[in-house]
């Protein structure tokens, strides 16, 4: 069970990872308006 | 017989039988008139065929491939919104970059689906100039770059209301700014406690499992080492809040939901830190990352769901008119209302409402004043007649002379009367605070004396168990019970029409109370129409051609009962057509000269003599119903019809008031209105013979209310400014649907369906909700007590406490999801 002591930091490493992408996603303002690039994407511009 | 004879048979009898062609731009039927068969697209209107030829030209007519499309004609209009470039607009609402690039952001009437995201956002290349266009749907807010160099607002303005989206400045900006920064703060505080509490449940799960099969102390230790290593942040960051929040309630002495939070997670984070240091007793720290998590959830969900219906009510407020036309040296010209000076001259058109308090100079008209004094009635003005801001202006074009303009006209005043009774409201003590204050005090008691006694008894672990009591009832689910019930119940309403601005209004009106309503707009539909009509009906073609073109409320009346006589109205032939204001109208039809309007105007000709009347109309005369505007129709000097508008009872009042009496409420009309009009309509919809109070001026209502609110709850209805104050008085105000600003700010419920069963479906729904509280409440009430006894006990091992804990909070947001509060159907709002 010795390989936990190396496994769990490591998770945590990456659980560190995702709260700062949320964090700074969170800060950028992606996160005000859920609804409208859920829609814009559909349009994919050509023109 | 020919193909083409075939076809042209089929295309006659399909402008007989009246197939229904659908407009290309907004697919509404197009009205047979407007059908042009020698065209590949057709109309319903000339806005839409604005529309579709700005979005042809500029090639982007992929517009046309989306599934949704709108699901109302572009209304044409000449509006060229002049005071969107004013300095004052500019000083407002526009920032200017030091390159030259301004910014604005605009509420825009009639977004709502992916195409409208589209259109929107190809604004620049429609536009030359124009840097940047971005839509937030949600929010009906655009947010628009352009070089002020290169282009004006006021012509961006203008193509979006031609594509149908009326643009509307917005007057939010540093508040919306500062509520932002909230949610993001609070989004973060939520997305790091949850994650921070997983991974904490994680450990706990390997300590639990760990406890049952014997685990390695090593790894024991490692695991408690690393959850107390995950909760520091979680305290540090988004729990500190709590702390906050504590020392506030400590500062101002009154007993706040945060003081246990905080004194629990203290406790409990001092005590698991003592044990993991020590390598004996329990941690306690699953159980607090998850507390923090789940309480900022509440607290999210509460205020988000408030904020939602805050808005949508301020989206209409946005659509109350900011501009004016003023008339100088140089001409004609819009200007923002804020902008007026007294000494400046008005030009109001007719169908224009009044942007200042002034005088007549030019012109005789008829003005409703009903938004002022809830009189449904116009009243002529004439030259030297006084005039008051927000009221409308109907017949014909007027000049007028600003005496008072902006925070000191009659409507200015008004709305400060508003919101000082909005400020001497009294706070609410919510039914979840109360509680609170209540169960902080039994929880501390109980802890202390837990403590104690254990410790009397020289017990071991008396610490380890008044902090367990703290924890295991540290009112996660309470605090989750009001707001949780709260926001479903306000989120299911607004998609029934019904935008609530604050929990506390739902609490109130759980209850019956007095219920005092307006008449005009409210019980009544605010708007003429025709009640009663004697007389040939091949007449009734003959009103509609004359009155087509009249911008008289009667004249919009008869157009809306007539409508079906549309065709018949265009073959005749007018002449002569004479507009006398304050009496009515004369022309030449067909050859015979006729005359319609008020009995005075029409029953006399001009040398003075009795017209006289046909002897078919003499019994229809005489049992006019007093409370109408009677309206005659002579032909060649003879009365051959008699009409008579008025504002009607509006069709589900009756049955609806009748319920609410049932369930308990007692109901009272408050009007503006001439009492003997009010006496009719009280009677007809079963008001006691003192409930039906009419003439009241809107500080006689203000005072009303008052007087009411010493007996007891009082909830007031209204739709006009004449209601705002009383509105604002009363314990929860309802504005009802087409109401004015003034009275959408000052109310705390606004209906945006017509008719009063929203009031029904309102006042039982709030009964509802307020049951499905106190279920939640009682729930977690009941867990907690089984947690603290067996805290108490000394049984409470640490295993029970974190099924315990979930379960709670899960019954509660279960309850408040299953509970019966509104029904989830939506019904589309008519705004």
């Amino acid at each position: 069970m010795s390989v936990l002591y190396i496994v769990v930091p490591l998770a945590m490493l990456i659980v560190g990872g995702a709260v700062f992408a949320f964090v700074w996603s969170a800060k950028s303002g992606q996160m005000d308006d859920l609804e409208t690039p859920a829609v814009r994407m559909l349009h994919d511009d050509t023109e | 017989m020919s193909t083409d004879t075939l076809h042209r048979i089929d295309t006659v009898a399909d402008d007989l039988i009246g197939v229904e062609v659908s407009c290309t731009h907004c697919t509404l039927p197009v009205p047979a008139g407007l059908v042009d068969r020698t065209r590949d697209q057709q109309f319903c209107c000339s806005g839409c065929a604005t529309a579709f030829a700005i979005l042809h030209e500029h090639g982007l007519d992929r517009y046309y491939e989306f599934a949704q499309k709108r699901a109302a004609p572009v209304l044409a209009s000449a509006r060229r919104y002049e005071e969107f470039d004013h300095p004052a607009f500019a000083a407002r609402y526009v920032v200017t970059s030091a390159h030259g690039i301004a910014r604005t952001e605009l509420y825009l009437e009639g977004v709502h689906c992916a195409s409208c995201v589209w259109l929107v956002e190809r604004v620049p290349l429609i536009v030359s100039g124009v840097v940047r266009a971005e839509l937030d749907i949600r929010r009906s807010r655009a947010v628009v770059e352009w070089d002020a160099a290169a282009v004006s607002l006021s012509a961006v303005a203008a193509t979006l209301a031609s594509l149908g989206y009326p643009p509307h400045p917005f007057r939010g900006v540093a508040r919306d700014a500062m509520r932002t920064r909230e949610d993001r703060a609070m989004l973060m505080r939520i997305g790091i406690a949850g994650a921070i509490a997983i991974n904490v449940m994680l450990a706990a799960l390997a300590l639990y499992s760990g406890e049952l099969n014997g685990m390695d102390g090593s790894l024991t230790r490692f695991f408690r080492w690393i959850s107390f290593g995950l909760i520091i942040p979680a305290f540090v960051w988004p729990g500190r809040v709590f702390f906050t929040g504590a020392w506030a309630s400590v500062r101002t002495r009154a007993l706040h939901m945060d003081l246990p939070i905080a004194i629990a997670l203290a406790a409990g984070l001092i005590r698991g830190a003592i044990n993991t240091v020590a390598d004996s007793g329990p941690i306690y720290f699953d159980g607090l990352a998850l507390l923090i998590f789940a309480l900022l959830v509440g607290r999210f969900l509460q205020q988000r769901g408030q904020r939602m219906a805050a808005d949508a009510a301020e989206l209409l407020h946005a659509i109350a008119p900011v501009r004016a036309r003023v008339v100088d040296a140089q001409g004609v010209h819009e200007i923002p209302a804020d902008a007026l000076l007294p000494g400046m001259v008005l030009d109001v058109r007719a169908g224009e409402s009044f942007a200042a308090d002034g005088v007549v100079i030019e012109g005789s008209s008829s003005v409703n004043a009903a938004l002022l004094t809830g009189e449904s009635r116009p009243v002529s003005v004439g030259t030297m007649a006084r005039v008051f801001a927000g009221t409308h202006n109907i017949e014909a074009p007027l000049r007028v002379l600003v005496e008072q303009a902006g925070e000191t006209s009659r409507i200015a005043k008004l709305m400060q009367q508003v919101a000082e009774s909005a400020g001497r409201r009294a706070p609410v003590v919510q039914m979840a605070n109360r509680m609170a204050g209540i169960f902080v005090a039994v929880v501390l008691t109980t802890a202390a004396i837990t403590w104690l006694v254990k410790w009397r008894m020289q017990s071991a672990h008396a610490l380890d168990d008044a902090i367990a009591l703290l924890i295991v009832t540290c009112p996660c689910a309470l605090a989750l019970a009001t707001p949780l019930a709260i926001t479903v119940a306000v989120g299911r309403a607004a998609g029934r029409g019904i935008l609530i601005k604050g929990g506390d209004a739902l609490e109130l009106l759980a209850t019956p109370a007095t219920l005092v309503l307006d008449k005009t707009g409210t019980i009544t539909e605010g708007t003429t129409e025709l009640v009663s009509w004697v007389g040939d009906a091949r007449l009734k073609s003959v009103v509609l051609a004359l009155e087509a073109g009249s911008s008289h409320p009667l004249a919009d009346g008869f157009r809306r009962a007539f409508s079906e006589h549309a065709e018949g109205a265009l073959r005749h032939v007018l002449h002569d057509v004479k507009h006398v204001a304050g009496c009515g109208m004369e022309a030449t039809v067909d050859g015979s000269s006729v005359r319609i309007g008020s009995p005075r105007f029409v029953g006399y000709s001009a040398n003075g003599s009795a017209v006289p009347i046909v002897p078919a109309l003499h019994d229809a005369i005489g049992s006019m119903d007093r409370t109408l505007t009677p309206v005659f129709v002579s032909i060649d000097g003879q009365i051959v019809a008699a009409a008579s508008l008025g504002d009607r009872v509006r069709a589900d009042a009756a049955a609806s008031l009748k319920t609410l009496r049932a369930a308990g409420w007692k109901t009272i009309m408050l009007s503006g209105d001439a009492q003997e009009v009010v006496d009719a309509v009280g009677a007809s919809l079963g008001f006691a013979a003192g409930d039906a109070i009419g003439a009241a001026s809107p500080e006689e209502k203000l005072a009303f209310v008052e007087r009411a609110k010493l007996r007891g709850r009082v909830v007031m209805v209204g739709d006009g400014v004449n209601d705002a104050a009383a509105i604002a008085a009363a314990h929860v105000g309802i504005g009802v649907h087409g109401g004015a600003e003034a009275c959408l700010s000052a109310a705390d419920v606004y209906l945006t369906r017509p008719g009063l069963d929203g009031l029904v479906e309102l006042t039982s729904g709030a009964h509802n909700t307020l049951r499905v509280i106190r279920r939640n409440i009682g729930f977690s009430i009941g867990y907690n007590m089984i947690g603290a006894t067996l805290a108490m006990l000394g049984v409470l091992n640490p295993l029970i406490a974190a099924v315990l804990m979930p379960t709670s909070s899960l019954t509660v947001i279960l309850g408040s999801w299953y509970g019966r509060s509104f029904s989830r159907a939506r019904v589309r709002s008519a705004s």
